[in-house]
């Protein structure tokens, strides 16, 4: 009993949980950070860089806006936080102590909302008009990048015949597994809000988006839980798309290296185009973004 | 000092935040500003990094002579910051008022309404010289030196 709640414990502290997934969640943030740096010709920033922003912004003095609930303001970041941890437990990630179970998927895609959701409320909670422009293009942007996501999944389960995460990881590689794939990194950039479709969060156009009256403390979790939620996403590509290989430690490598180069990609795409409008976008991911989800499809019923 | 005491001032060394505003400059300054991110001068490799909010920031960096117009702003953006938080002044127009000294619509000095903790000069001060500022107050708030700081503490 006590070694089941041990077991438990340090799965969401240590790993997969918020330890672990944050400190790579953190090197996955310096590395774009860092790419976009030298694709300007800059020098950029130390790795330890989004550490030393995270433990700074703990240590300052929080201010409640005037006219927001203290208790929802709290709590919001705090929420998005849980739910990144709770799904990063479900992933089966090289090294996680948990198996899955049949419906983890559904529950994993319910998790990957949360955050989503937490941003768009902190942005209508926070009585600021950038804020809710930003909660508005949040909510109107996410209803576009699910659309390859979702059918990215489902296309995998349904070629799986499965809705068991590790019955999704040990799928033969196919044609369904390349076209979900594209659909799926289509998908990446507009999920982790990085540009084009850095829409939310446009700094300078609405000042800093739906954190725009978030400070301190709770702007710091946000970070956290953003980190966490790139480790998140990247473990649900690697799960979904890349092939289980039978030694533990070549696994682990193929996870690092998988996020590694995604989060390369997402910056390398960031660093090299300019934001788009909420309404090009919203058209991209449902032209292209549709044909990639109806292909995945259409070739996980067929095939 | 405790450990967790020596991380979040060695934090606060490393990541200083800016928040710039113009309270009536020529604009001199704040053009000598944006390189100050840019590739030359790279002010991220010791982590300052410019914030769209104020309630993000941790320096202040304020350009121009306070005009009358603007002083109210500059005074609202202050309060807004959260603690512990130092301000910059940059060029000579919030020290002196420069060539525009004497003038009825200005109200400088800019430490007459909020504490000033580094006054960077030159007009306008070179890129470097502003890096060098923001590190030094960067240094003053990882050191408990800033006005601000001293002022909670003498109130405590």
């Amino acid at each position: 009993m006590l070694n089941e709640l041990a077991r438990y414990l340090f799965a969401v502290l240590v790993w997969p949980g918020v330890l672990g997934a944050g400190a790579l969640g953190f090197l996955y943030l310096w590395i774009a950070r860092k790419t976009a740096a030298r694709l300007q010709g800059r020098r950029g920033p130390p790795f330890y860089q989004p550490f030393f922003d995270f433990v700074k912004l703990l240590g300052k003095q929080t201010v409640v806006p005037k006219g927001v609930n203290p208790p929802l303001f709290y709590a919001l970041p705090y929420l998005s936080l849980s739910a990144t941890t709770f799904g990063l437990l479900i992933v089966p990630a090289p090294g996680s102590s948990f198996g899955s179970f049949p419906g983890d998927i559904v529950l994993l895609l319910y998790l990957l909302e949360v955050p989503v959701l937490c941003d768009v409320l902190a942005g209508y909670v926070s009585q600021s008009i950038y804020g809710q422009v930003s909660a508005m293009r949040e909510a109107v942007l996410s209803l576009a990048y699910n659309l390859p996501l979702l059918a990215a999944v489902i296309a995998m389960a349904q070629y799986a015949h499965s809705f068991r995460l590790g019955d999704l990881q040990q799928a033969h590689f196919g044609l369904v597994t390349a076209l979900a794939a594209i659909a799926f990194l289509l998908a990446i950039p507009a999920r982790l809000k990085s540009n084009p479709f850095s829409i939310p969060n446009a700094e300078q156009e609405i000042v800093a988006g739906a954190h725009v009256e978030y400070n301190s403390a709770p702007l710091a979790i946000f970070e956290l839980s953003h980190a966490l939620e790139v480790v998140l996403l990247f473990g649900v590509f690697f799960v979904l798309f890349a092939p289980a290989l039978g030694s533990p430690l070549a696994n682990a490598a193929l996870y690092l290296a998988v996020g590694i180069v995604l989060i390369g990609l997402v910056a390398l795409l960031a660093a090299t185009t300019a934001r788009l409008t909420v309404m090009r976008a919203f058209r991209f991911y449902w032209v292209w973004g549709g044909v990639a989800a109806a292909a995945a499809m259409v070739a996980a019923v067929v095939g | 000092m405790n450990p967790f005491a020596k991380l979040l001032a060695l934090s606060r060394r490393k990541s200083p935040w800016i928040y710039t505003v113009n309270s009536g400059s020529c604009n001199g300054c704040d053009i000598e500003i944006g390189p100050c991110v840019s590739p030359r001068y790279d002010g991220e490799q010791i982590g300052m990094l410019r914030q769209g909010s104020p309630k993000h920031a941790d320096i202040l960096v304020v350009t121009g002579t306070l005009t009358r117009r603007s002083r109210q702003a500059v005074l609202d953006i202050y309060a807004q910051m959260p603690s512990p938080k130092a301000v910059v002044a940059i060029g000579s127009c919030p020290a002196s008022g420069n060539v525009f000294a004497g003038s009825p619509v200005i109200d400088g000095p800019l430490d007459k309404y909020i504490p000033v903790d580094v006054w960077v000069s030159g007009c306008p001060p070179r890129p470097q010289l502003i890096i060098a500022g923001v590190a030094q107050a960067a240094e003053l708030l990882a050191r408990g030196e800033t006005a601000d700081q001293k002022r909670k503490s003498m109130s405590c």
